[in-house]
């Protein structure tokens, strides 16, 4: 292979994994506090990317489209908490049947208000060019998107242990009816970490929707993606989910040029690698009996 | 200050608190006593609301918290430090004590905490102070419960066996704590299984047993009672 197409599938594969990261680190963070696995966050990634669709069809420029679809998904996100996961708490079948009905009506939905055929959207004009460096053209887009979720994972390695925020989070992981009794509402703490996780869904949804484009089902592609990353970094760590969507992206991208017919192969063997190696994942620190 | 009027509590189908009644006084230490299963720490969640009670009554300052959450009587000025201490392992010691603390709710005679006075009563908190929770002795993660309380500025503090699994010398520095936090102005509802610390450092005795309280008096009445000492505290 021509070097020059090796580092620019890179690239596309670091891109594609910051994508994986953010929705995996949302669903990761919600499992950690909540012990509740979002089966339709991968909805809400695709969702996000449609907001932002019909916001730049509306005329609005990309980013603005994009802030107002994060804020919606941050809303829709806190709705679904209160009203429908806030009655499901320690009922985990029940978690997933919900769940797994939300991706049903907001795929459905989907269908209704957009159709079946894919959609897209343009790379916004700024960043629509390309960047040369030696022999090798990055797209800038694709870089920018690997900035972006850099830039995430920072804001979220702030917010966790620089910020009282991250602290009552982390309390809550450890004890929340302690947390309670020390005069911390969880309820809020619960729905602000949906609503984040969610709204997270969502920016990854608008930025990933120019690269990956607009399709009915495209939920399932980056959920079972994001499960797996969640496991290979290891449950209730977004450290975790970082490396692990790295690998996931870079694996998928490269396995799709290489190998086109193993791709999703070759990802399921690296799970399995890195569970018989380390059967908590990468950063996890330890199983549940 | 505090008051429970006929409290039934129940775990599942256990029906622990069984018309529990008794009053603490403002200012004053309360220690209640009781063997294994007498509803001690029951009694503590049900006021802190971590188990509600099913029925009966129970009033801080005049407002009913029985069917409050436990973060809003938290913030009505009850403090906890509960069994087994439950230091957040994933905080630090500092983080442990700044991540709950919050004003007085109202101004009283009381003393108000900040992290510098939490350190200068628990010098081995300052010193530990970016260790993780899970990595102090349990000496001083009973320091660091009760410190962590304190943050919070609390008007009552309940305790829940606070001497449990700890040194002698340990206990006595927890005995002469309590009795300097008393001297501050808080109340406080102290539960033990320890009768002579509760006795040195409580104004009144309350004893449980099957989720009521089968006897009360004075510290030194209790001491004096070898026959309640031995049918419900089996001394």
């Amino acid at each position: 292979m021509d070097l020059s197409i090796l580092f620019v599938q890179i690239i596309t594969g670091l891109a594609y994994g910051m994508l994986l990261f953010m929705i995996a680190a949302g669903l990761t963070i919600i499992f950690g506090l909540l012990s509740v696995v979002n089966l339709a966050h991968g909805a809400l990634f695709m969702i996000g990317g449609y907001f932002t669709f019909t916001f730049i069809n509306q005329h609005l420029n990309f980013w603005l489209a994009l802030l107002i679809s994060v804020i919606l998904l941050a809303i829709l996100g806190m709705l679904i908490e209160r009203f429908l996961l806030n009655r499901m708490y320690g009922k985990e079948l029940e978690q997933v049947l919900l769940t797994f009905g939300l991706i049903f009506i907001f795929t459905d939905l989907v269908k209704w208000i957009w159709g079946s055929s894919p959609k897209s959207i343009s790379i916004p004009p700024l960043l629509d060019a390309s960047l040369t460096i030696g022999v090798v053209t990055f797209p800038v887009y694709r870089l920018f998107v690997v900035v972006v979720g850099c830039a995430v994972a920072l804001l979220l390695w702030y917010i966790e242990s620089r910020t009282r925020i991250g602290a009552i989070v982390r309390a809550g992981v450890d004890d929340r009816h302690m947390l309670s009794s020390l005069g911390i509402n969880f309820k809020l703490v619960f729905a602000g970490v949906f609503a984040f996780g969610a709204g997270m869904a969502g920016l990854s949804g608008g930025l990933g929707a120019p690269i990956l484009g607009l399709y009915s089902g495209m939920d399932n592609d980056v959920l079972i993606l994001s499960l797996v990353i969640v496991v290979i970094g290891g449950l209730k760590t977004w450290k975790g989910a970082f490396i692990g969507a790295i690998l996931v992206g870079m694996v998928d991208t490269l396995g799709q040029v290489w190998f086109p017919s193993f791709s999703m192969v070759l990802i399921f063997a690296l799970m399995v690698f890195i569970l018989l190696i380390k059967p908590s994942g990468l950063f996890g620190k330890g199983v549940d009996a | 200050m505090l008051k429970l009027e006929e409290v039934h509590t129940y775990y599942g189908n256990s029906h622990i608190l069984q018309g529990l009644s008794f009053s603490v006084s403002e200012g004053k230490c309360t220690a209640l006593l009781g063997r294994n299963g007498a509803g001690k720490t029951t009694t503590i969640h049900s006021i802190a609301g971590l188990t509600p009670p099913r029925k009966g009554k129970i009033y801080f300052e005049e407002t009913k918290i029985d069917s409050a959450p436990p973060y809003r009587i938290a913030r009505l000025g009850i403090g906890l430090v509960p069994q087994g201490r439950r230091i957040f392992p994933s905080l630090t010691v500092k983080e442990n004590l700044t991540m709950p603390a919050r004003e007085p709710r109202k101004q009283t005679r009381d003393k108000k905490w900040t992290l510098d006075e939490i350190y200068e009563l628990f010098p081995a908190l300052k010193e530990r102070e970016h260790n993780m929770g899970n990595q102090l002795s349990g000496g001083q993660q009973q320091m660091l419960a009760i410190g962590r309380a304190l943050m919070t500025n609390p008007h009552f503090l309940l305790m829940d066996e606070p001497s449990e699994g700890l040194a002698p010398v340990i206990i006595e520095q927890v005995g002469d704590i309590i009795r300097m936090l008393k001297e501050n102005g808080l109340s406080i509802l102290l539960v033990e299984q320890n009768l002579f610390l509760a006795c040195s450092v409580a104004d009144e005795v309350l004893v449980m047993n099957k989720g009521q309280i089968v006897w009360q008096g004075s510290p030194q009445e209790l001491l004096a009672n070898e026959e309640i000492q031995h049918r419900y505290l089996g001394v």
